[in-house]
C-alpha cells in the first residue's frame, strides 16, 4: 500500500488500485471540476471538463476517467489545463440557450442588469436555474464570457406535457448525467441518447413524452442535471431567490428510510431531494412519492381543530372540550366494562416517540394489552 | 430485514418473492436492479409478472397461495441433489431431520401439479440458491398475507438456513417493511403480547421493569387482542371503545362491510389523524395531529436502522403532536404524563429497551444506526445472527402446503390479489393530494390478462363489476402483461371503488393477518 502514492498539485495521496485521479480528488477535497461525472457510474467522458494534465505526457487526460498509477505527478489548474477547460466551457454555452455568464456591465443595479440579460437573451424569462447552475458557476469561476455569443436555435421543442418534470432541451448540454442516473443508479431504463451529431437529443423510447415512456419519475434526473434542462415543474424555479432552508429528514412513506432534504420556504416544502450520494440507505435516491408527494403537508384540507360528534354531526370542538370528553368516556366504559373492552390502534405512520407514548398509555392508563397497529395490512 | 439495504448488491443470488418491488420499495429495487445489472443472479418467484421479472434471469409463477409447496420443492432438490451446507446444519441448527421428511415428497412433479411452476425452472432455481456462496431472500406481503403467512415465512426462512445463507453478508431472510415506521411501532410495543425490544407481557420480570419504571401496579400479564380481533369483537358487541393513531381501517382492512358495522358498534370512537378520512367521519371524538414534517423524533426502518425526523414546518391551525394529545388523556384520566419534548421520552425508551439502549440522538444525527444496540460504545448491527440465533440453535420447521381459505368455484371464478401501485401510498390519504400523482394513477382498475378479457367478451377500458361472497364494486378493467389467466389485481389505494369491499377476512392463526392475496370473485359488466 505504502507505494500506491500520487501526488495531485503538490500534494502526495494514498490511493486505492483501480481508483481515478478524480475520485482521489474528491476523496481528498481536491475540486476538479467537473459536469458529466456522476459518482458510481461508468464515466462517459463527455464534458471534458475534468482535465488535468499528467507530468511527462503529452494530451491531457480526463480525470474521470484515467486510474491512477504509482508515481504519477498530476496538475488540475495548470495553465494548458485552464486554457483547455475554458475552451470546452465556452463550446457547451454556444452549444445552447445559455447566455447567461459574465457580460460587461457598467451598473451595480442588479435589477437592470438581469434586464439587461433578458434583452441580450431575446428571452422574456430568465434561466430557471440561473444562480443554481453548475455550468454557470463554471463559466464564472473560469471567467468565459458569453457576451456575444450568437444564440444557438434550439430544434427541440421544450416538454411541457409531463407531471413534475420539464425539459428544456436548449440548455442541454448532453453530458449524460440523467442517463446515467436513470440506466446505471435507477435502472429505470427510460432514457437515452438518441439520434446523432446535431441532432443528439435524449429520448425516452420512441422519443415520446416521459409521461408516454418507462419512465416512473424517481426525479434521479431532475436531480443530477447540471443545467438548466431538466426543471421541477412547480412553483419553486420562480421563487428561488425567497429565502430558503433545508432540513434533512426521513421520507414518511415506505419502510426503506431514504434520508432527504426538505427545502423550506415561508413555512412550505418546495421541493425535496435525496440527501448526501454517500449516506445511507438510499445514497440520495428517492422515488416519486418521497421526491414530489409532499403537497399534503401543506394542504388546506388539514384538520386544524378537535371535531365532536353530536346529534349525529361532527362539529368543531376546543381541545378542552376534547380531551375532557375522551377522557371522561374512556374512565366510564373503563369501570363499566372492564378494561379489556377498549383499545388502541397506534401507528406504523408516527414516531417511536409517539409510538411508546401510545403503548405506555393503554397498558398503565387502561390497564389492558389491547394495542397494535396497522402492520399487517 | 436480517441484512442491510446496501448488503443486497454484495449478494450473488437474489431471490424476490411476494414483492412488487419496483412499485412498492422503489429505491430499495434499485439496488436489487443494480445487482442484476453487474450480472449477479435474480430470480423472481411471484403471482404477477411485476416489473422487476425484466430485469430477471427467470421468472416463476405459482398459483396464488402455493409458495409452502414451491419453497419446499426447492428444499426436495437441494437434499436430492446434496447442495445443502451440512456444516451449518449441524453446528447451528437443529430439527432438520423432521424437515428432510416433510419435503421428501415435494418432488417437481407434485410441486408442479400444486403450483403450476415447471419442474426444470424449479430446478434451476434450487441449484442457483444453494450453489451460491451468498444468496439473498427479499419478501413482502404477497408472502405473509395468507392464512398460511407464519408459515410461508418459516418456510423461507427453512430454505435459508438449509444452504446456510443466514448471518453473513449478502445473505439473510428479509421481509421488507410498507410503512415508514413499521418497524419501529413493532420495536416500541406497539403490539398486544410485548413491551418495547419484544419483551413479553407474560414475563413477570418484564413487568415488574414497566411496572417500577412507570410507577404503576398491576399491569395486566394477559396478552392483548390483535386489530383485527378487536374488531371482530365490536362487531360481536363485547368491544366498547376503539382509539385509532393515524390509520384509516375504514379503506385498509378486509371486507369492509363486516368492518363497518364493527366500528358502528362501538361505543365511542376516538381518531387521531392529519386529514378527514373514511374513519374519521365514524368517530365520535376527531383529533388533529402533526404531520412528519412538522415532528421532532425517530423512525425506523426495514433494515433497524433509527433515524432521526426533524422538524421543517409548523403544524396548520391547532394541530397538536401525537404524544402530547396521549399526555394530555392520561393526565386528565388521573395519571400524570408528561415530556419536555419527544427527545426527553426517546430516553425513555432507550432506557427501558435493551435494543435501542445505546442509541441517542446525538449518536445518530448524521448517520441511523441498527438495533440491537446495547451499549453507547456499540457500533450496532448491520447483520442478525452471524454467531447465534435468538433462540441460539435455527430451528427447522416441518411444514405441509395448505391451500388458501377460499377457493374459486363456478359462481366465482377469478381469484382476486391486491397491492398498491407506484404512485400512490395505502388509502391515499396523502398522495391523493398530489396532482401529479393522480394523474399518473387517477383512479381503480382491474389489472387482468388479455386472455381473460377476450373470455368476459369486453375490452381493456370496460366498466365492469366485481364481486366476492362479502360485498361488490365497479372499476374498470385493465388488460396487462403483469396479470395471468385466472387472476386479477385490484390496488387497495381507492374508496370509491375499495378492493378490501371484496377481500376475505380469514385470518393467519398465529400472526392474526388477513388473507388479501387471495380471495374468489366474479366479474361482470357493469350494470350501469
Amino acid at each position: 500500500m505504502e507505494d500506491h502514492i500520487i501526488t495531485i498539485n503538490e500534494n502526495s495521496l494514498a490511493f486505492e488500485p483501480g481508483e481515478t485521479i478524480l475520485d482521489i480528488a474528491q476523496r481528498n477535497r481536491i475540486d476538479i471540476p467537473t459536469l458529466c461525472h456522476l459518482k458510481n457510474t461508468i464515466p462517459t467522458n463527455t464534458c471534458k471538463v475534468c482535465l488535468v494534465e499528467i507530468k511527462g505526457s503529452k494530451d491531457l487526460v480526463e480525470s474521470c476517467a484515467t486510474k491512477a498509477a504509482i508515481g504519477m505527478v498530476v496538475s488540475s489548474e495548470s495553465p494548458r489545463v485552464v486554457n483547455a477547460r475554458r475552451e470546452n466551457i465556452s463550446r457547451m454555452l454556444a452549444s445552447g440557450n445559455h447566455n447567461c455568464a459574465i457580460r460587461d456591465f457598467d451598473t451595480i443595479d442588479w435589477t437592470s442588469f438581469q434586464l439587461g440579460v433578458l434583452k441580450d437573451d431575446q428571452k422574456n424569462d430568465l434561466c430557471p436555474v440561473w444562480g443554481d447552475c453548475e455550468l454557470q458557476d463554471l463559466a464564472y469561476r473560469y471567467q468565459v464570457k458569453t457576451k456575444g455569443m450568437p444564440l444557438n436555435e434550439c430544434q427541440y421543442e421544450t416538454e411541457r406535457a409531463n407531471p413534475f418534470i420539464i425539459r428544456d432541451f436548449s440548455r442541454c448540454i448532453l453530458c449524460g448525467r440523467c442517463v446515467k442516473a436513470c440506466c446505471e443508479i435507477q435502472v429505470n431504463n427510460a432514457i437515452q441518447f438518441g439520434y446523432a451529431d446535431k441532432d443528439l437529443k435524449i429520448i425516452a423510447k420512441n422519443d415520446a413524452h416521459l409521461k408516454d415512456s418507462d419512465c416512473v419519475f424517481c426525479g434521479e434526473c431532475l436531480q443530477v442535471c447540471p443545467v438548466g434542462a431538466l426543471i421541477p415543474d412547480r412553483a419553486f424555479r420562480d421563487d428561488r431567490f425567497k429565502d430558503t432552508h433545508t432540513v434533512r429528514t426521513t421520507c414518511s412513506f415506505c419502510g426503506v428510510g431514504c434520508q432527504m432534504d426538505l427545502f423550506v420556504q415561508d413555512n412550505q416544502i418546495v421541493k425535496i431531494d435525496g440527501a448526501d450520494v454517500n449516506l445511507p440507505p438510499n445514497n440520495a435516491s428517492l422515488c416519486v412519492k418521497g421526491r414530489f408527494g409532499f403537497d399534503f403537508v401543506s394542504s388546506s384540507d388539514r384538520l386544524t381543530l378537535p371535531l365532536i360528534k353530536k346529534e349525529g354531526k361532527q362539529v368543531q370542538a376546543s381541545w378542552d372540550e376534547a380531551l375532557a370528553l375522551v377522557a371522561e368516556k374512556f374512565t366510564a366504559i373503563k369501570d363499566e366494562f372492564g378494561s379489556d373492552a377498549l383499545g388502541v390502534l397506534t401507528s406504523a405512520r408516527v414516531t417511536n416517540e409517539d409510538n411508546y407514548i401510545a403503548q405506555k398509555f393503554t397498558r398503565a392508563v387502561l390497564k389492558t394489552n389491547n394495542i397494535d397497529h396497522c402492520a399487517r395490512l | 430485514m436480517t441484512n442491510t439495504i446496501a448488503d443486497i448488491e454484495t449478494s450473488d443470488m437474489i431471490l424476490v418473492t411476494g414483492s412488487n418491488t419496483t412499485e412498492n420499495h422503489p429505491v430499495l429495487s434499485s439496488f436489487v436492479k443494480r445487482a442484476a445489472l453487474k450480472g449477479k443472479k435474480l430470480y423472481l418467484i411471484d403471482p404477477r409478472r411485476v416489473k422487476l421479472a425484466d430485469h430477471a434471469d427467470n421468472w416463476l409463477r405459482p398459483f396464488p397461495g402455493t409458495d409452502i409447496a414451491w419453497i419446499n420443492g426447492m428444499m426436495h432438490v437441494i437434499i436430492q441433489e446434496d447442495l445443502h451446507d451440512k456444516n451449518f446444519i449441524a453446528q447451528r441448527t437443529e430439527n432438520f431431520d423432521a424437515l428432510k421428511e416433510t419435503v421428501e415428497k415435494y418432488t417437481p412433479a407434485y410441486v408442479e401439479a400444486i403450483t403450476g411452476i415447471k419442474q426444470e425452472d424449479l430446478i434451476e432455481v434450487a441449484r442457483q440458491f444453494a450453489n451460491a456462496p451468498a444468496a439473498t431472500i427479499l419478501y413482502c406481503m404477497g408472502i405473509t398475507q395468507h392464512t398460511c403467512g407464519t408459515d410461508n415465512v418459516k418456510s423461507l426462512a427453512n430454505l435459508s438456513l438449509l444452504c446456510g445463507h443466514l448471518g453473513k453478508p449478502g445473505g439473510g431472510v428479509n421481509p421488507l417493511r410498507g410503512q415508514n415506521n413499521v418497524q419501529g411501532a413493532c420495536d416500541m410495543g406497539g403490539l398486544p403480547n410485548v413491551f418495547t425490544a419484544y419483551l413479553p407481557v407474560g414475563n413477570e420480570e418484564a413487568r415488574i421493569k414497566f411496572e417500577r419504571a412507570w410507577n404503576v401496579t398491576d399491569l395486566s400479564p394477559t396478552p392483548g387482542l390483535v386489530a383485527t380481533e378487536m374488531v371482530q369483537k365490536a362487531y360481536e358487541g363485547e368491544f366498547k371503545s376503539l382509539f385509532i393513531i393515524g390509520e384509516n381501517p375504514m379503506v385498509s382492512d378486509p371486507d369492509l362491510n363486516h368492518a363497518r358495522k364493527a366500528l358502528g358498534n362501538l361505543e365511542f370512537l376516538v381518531v387521531q389523524d392529519i386529514f378527514e378520512t373514511e374513519t374519521t367521519r365514524m368517530a365520535d371524538v376527531v383529533l388533529p395531529s402533526f404531520c412528519f414534517a412538522e415532528k421532532n423524533g425517530t423512525f425506523t426502518n426495514s433494515e433497524r436502522r433509527v433515524q432521526r425526523v426533524r422538524k421543517a414546518v409548523d403544524a396548520p391551525g391547532e394541530a397538536r403532536r401525537d404524544w402530547e394529545i396521549i399526555c394530555e388523556i392520561a393526565t386528565r384520566m388521573g395519571y400524570e404524563m408528561t415530556y419536555e419534548n419527544s427527545h426527553e421520552i426517546f430516553k425513555e425508551i432507550a432506557d427501558l429497551t435493551p435494543s435501542y439502549k445505546g442509541i441517542t440522538w446525538e449518536r445518530i444525527d448524521q448517520i441511523g444506526i441498527h438495533w440491537p444496540c446495547p451499549s453507547e460504545d456499540h457500533a450496532g448491527t448491520p447483520i442478525l445472527h452471524t454467531a447465534q440465533f435468538t433462540r441460539g440453535k435455527g430451528l427447522f420447521h416441518a411444514i405441509e402446503h395448505t391451500p388458501p381459505a377460499e377457493q374459486t368455484d363456478e359462481e366465482y371464478p377469478y381469484i382476486l390479489t391486491t397491492g398498491r401501485v407506484l404512485y400512490h401510498y395505502h388509502t391515499g390519504t396523502m398522495t391523493m393530494r398530489t396532482d401529479g400523482l393522480n394523474r399518473l394513477s387517477p383512479e381503480c382498475f382491474v389489472e387482468i390478462s388479455d386472455k381473460d378479457v377476450q373470455k368476459l367478451g369486453l375490452d381493456s377500458g370496460a366498466m365492469v363489476d366485481v364481486s366476492s361472497r362479502r360485498g361488490k364494486i365497479t372499476a374498470k378493467l385493465k388488460v396487462s402483461s403483469k396479470a395471468v389467466e385466472g387472476t386479477v389485481f385490484i390496488p387497495f389505494h381507492f374508496a370509491k371503488a375499495a378492493a378490501n369491499v371484496l377481500t376475505n377476512g380469514k385470518l393467519d392463526p398465529t400472526a392474526k393477518i388477513p388473507e388479501f392475496k387471495v380471495c374468489a370473485i366474479h366479474i361482470a359488466p357493469a350494470s350501469a
